[in-house]
């Protein structure tokens, strides 16, 4: 792994790349990912994508508590946190890569723009991107520009929404039921309310 | 005279086939595939955003409910990702039992793959001999866990509690004699181990069984040979790991690549395919119960003769014992911040995968700090397997369709998430 370090960093210079645990991380510009991925396939023999993921960072660091309040519970909840604690890009696409070959692992990781979440798809370097990148787009609203057949996967039929996004509510939107009268299904607003059982702190 | 023309079939998702809920949209030009699009989705629970609302270890149950045929496997990769993320050290013990189980889970998913996969392709019998043993194994998961399937039995910093130095026994009842319960308890006199230990002798007996109901099979091998064939070069591209890998003849598995918990410690071997075909992956399969028979066998010889803890003892992570609490303030303190707000672990990010029965199953972690992960992501080796679906079936006949869904050991719970 020390080889592939070196390597790395000869070939993409020392501020991309982060080691943490033992794993090791390149951050890439979004539009150098198709050069980036076919350098990684061709010169360091990675040639498996095993995982690719959207990350949104929207609450990123943000608690429901303020940090000194311990005593009076959820009345002291925050609703809504200023600018100056968010993450500086919202969203991320994330590749894991391995090396059957090499016998070692690496992740990609490459910011995209909030407004439009457009990044190139990597299907033509590895065939597993397909429905990976269908699950990002479906689950996150990341579109992958080439991308051949771009449908929603793991969500219903007609869905809308984005539900891994995290401006999407727990609850969900909509809610479906049979209608007697109608005779078919129909989806209203969701009648149930958010719950919340634990807050989400952080402590240093 | 009428235009010939491809027509489009609907398979599933209600069809015994489609290993739950997969739905299939075939294209075909006579009995030929030309083109498969499967449409899964139909159990998405949203596991993950569901993980990031709850503390850690109330998610541990959620990891059962992926791949709901291999249990603790998935909760394995999941607490070894948060130990990771803790750096912390597990008992020696702990690992052995998470090893042994492991392979108890690599056997009963391989059982129930097994049984299914001739169902689908008309060997109705086998069925019946798979499940017998799973049955036993499944006792296993409850003895030390209490449930059968969604045991929660491992935990960041080890396992739950230590295997019981009694195996439950079958209890009397007005539909059987006293002497049928005697056979039935025969091997129920000892400990767990001394079960586990009896079922281990056993296993390849029942093994050689399965063998000759199927390998030299004349049928089975008329459905199996040639059906579904990827190279090691596509299987890689199409992101395959596991039995489908190996199938294909790359001799990839992590428990010996890239071993973690005590793999480095014992003795097993990895059998690899030749062809890549569906009857490569029966037998690397059939091979792969073996070597966890003997996996088993190891572990339960380690275990017998070193008792020890099975839980880490820093209390940030693990629950205090219930003596302690009663006079102990501190102990209180951890065991109450432990069940309500549970554990902050510090930020950062990490990816840790095992080698489970059906691949690589990777657990991915973003953490910003809080009692919860920012972000979750379960990497699903099913997922990969079943997006070659079309790759796979393209050229072949609508029945061999049942044969590759077979040998892909689909299960849409760790599929859909």
């Amino acid at each position: 792994m020390e080889d592939l370090k070196e390597q790395l960093i000869e070939t993409f210079g020392e501020k991309n790349l982060v080691e943490a645990f033992g794993q090791l991380t390149l951050t890439v510009d979004s539009n150098d990912i198709i050069k980036t991925c076919l350098k990684l396939k061709d010169f360091f023999y990675f040639d498996t994508l095993i995982d690719l993921c959207g990350v949104d960072y929207l609450t990123y660091g943000q608690s429901d508590w303020d940090a000194d309040a311990s005593s009076s519970g959820f009345s002291r909840a925050r609703e809504v946190q200023g600018d100056e604690d968010r993450h500086k890009q919202r969203f991320a696409v994330v590749y894991h890569l391995l090396s059957v070959s090499k016998n070692y692992r690496l992740r990609v990781k490459s910011y995209v723009d909030e407004a439009e979440p457009i990044i190139k798809s990597v299907t033509d370097v590895w065939t597993s991107a397909d429905w990976y990148e269908r699950e990002a787009f479906d689950l996150m609203g990341i579109l992958f520009e080439n991308h051949k057949d771009l449908r929603r996967i793991l969500t219903d039929y007609g869905f809308v929404g984005h539900p891994l996004r995290k401006d999407f509510p727990m609850i969900g939107e909509v809610e479906m039921r049979y209608d007697e009268e109608q005779g078919r299904v129909v989806y209203e607003p969701v009648s149930i309310e958010p719950n919340v059982n634990v807050p989400r702190v952080i402590r240093k | 005279m009428a235009e010939i023309r491809n027509y489009t079939l609907n398979f599933g998702p209600q069809h015994p086939a489609a290993h739950g809920v997969l739905r299939l949209i075939l294209e075909i030009d006579g009995e030929v595939i030309e083109r498969a699009d499967p449409h899964i989705g139909l159990l998405h629970r949203g596991t993950e955003k569901l993980v990031e609302s709850k503390p850690y270890n109330q998610s541990i149950g959620y990891m059962d409910r992926l791949d709901y045929v291999s249990m603790m496997c998935n909760e394995h990769a999941y607490v070894m990702a948060i130990e990771t993320m803790l750096e912390l050290e597990i008992p020696e013990r702990a690992k052995y039992i998470r090893v042994m189980f492991d392979e108890i889970t690599r056997i009963l998913n391989h059982l129930m793959w097994l049984g299914t996969h001739g169902l689908d392709v008309g060997a109705m019998s086998i069925f019946l001999y798979a499940f017998r043993e799973r049955e036993k194994l499944i006792d296993c998961y409850e003895a030390v866990s209490g449930s059968r399937m969604h045991a929660t039995y491992y935990r960041p910093g080890g396992v739950y509690r230590d295997l019981p130095e009694k195996m439950p026994q079958y209890l009397k009842s007005d539909s059987r004699t006293a002497k049928e319960l005697a056979v039935m308890n025969e091997n129920r006199q000892g400990s767990l181990l001394d079960f586990i230990a009896d079922f281990a002798k056993e296993f390849p007996k029942s093994i050689k069984q399965y063998d000759d109901l199927l390998t030299d099979n004349r049928i089975w091998k008329q459905r199996l040979v040639n059906i579904g064939i990827v190279s090691a070069d596509r299987a890689k591209q199409l992101g395959f790991t596991g039995p489908m890998l190996r199938g294909s003849g790359v001799a990839w598995d992590l428990r010996k690549n890239q071993p973690y918990s005590v793999y480095d410690k014992l003795e097993f071997d990895i059998p690899v395919g030749v062809t890549g075909d569906s009857y490569d992956r029966y037998l690397v399969r059939m091979e792969e119960m073996r070597q966890s028979n003997h996996i088993i066998e190891q572990c339960v010889d380690w275990l017998r003769s070193n008792p020890g803890p099975v839980m880490s003892d820093d209390h940030k992570v693990a629950p205090p014992n219930r003596v302690d609490m009663k006079d102990d303030m501190e102990s209180l303190i951890h065991h109450f911040k432990l069940f309500t707000e549970g554990y902050c672990l510090p930020a950062g990010e990490v990816y840790s995968a095992i080698e489970h029965p059906k691949g690589e199953f990777g657990i991915y972690l973003i953490l910003d700090g809080a009692n919860k992960p920012y972000r979750i992501k379960i990497r699903a080796p099913g997922f990969a397997h079943l997006a070659a679906m079309d790759e796979m079936a393209k050229g072949h006949m609508l029945s061999d369709v049942v044969t590759i869904i077979g040998t892909q050991d689909i299960v849409f719970g760790e599929i859909d998430r």
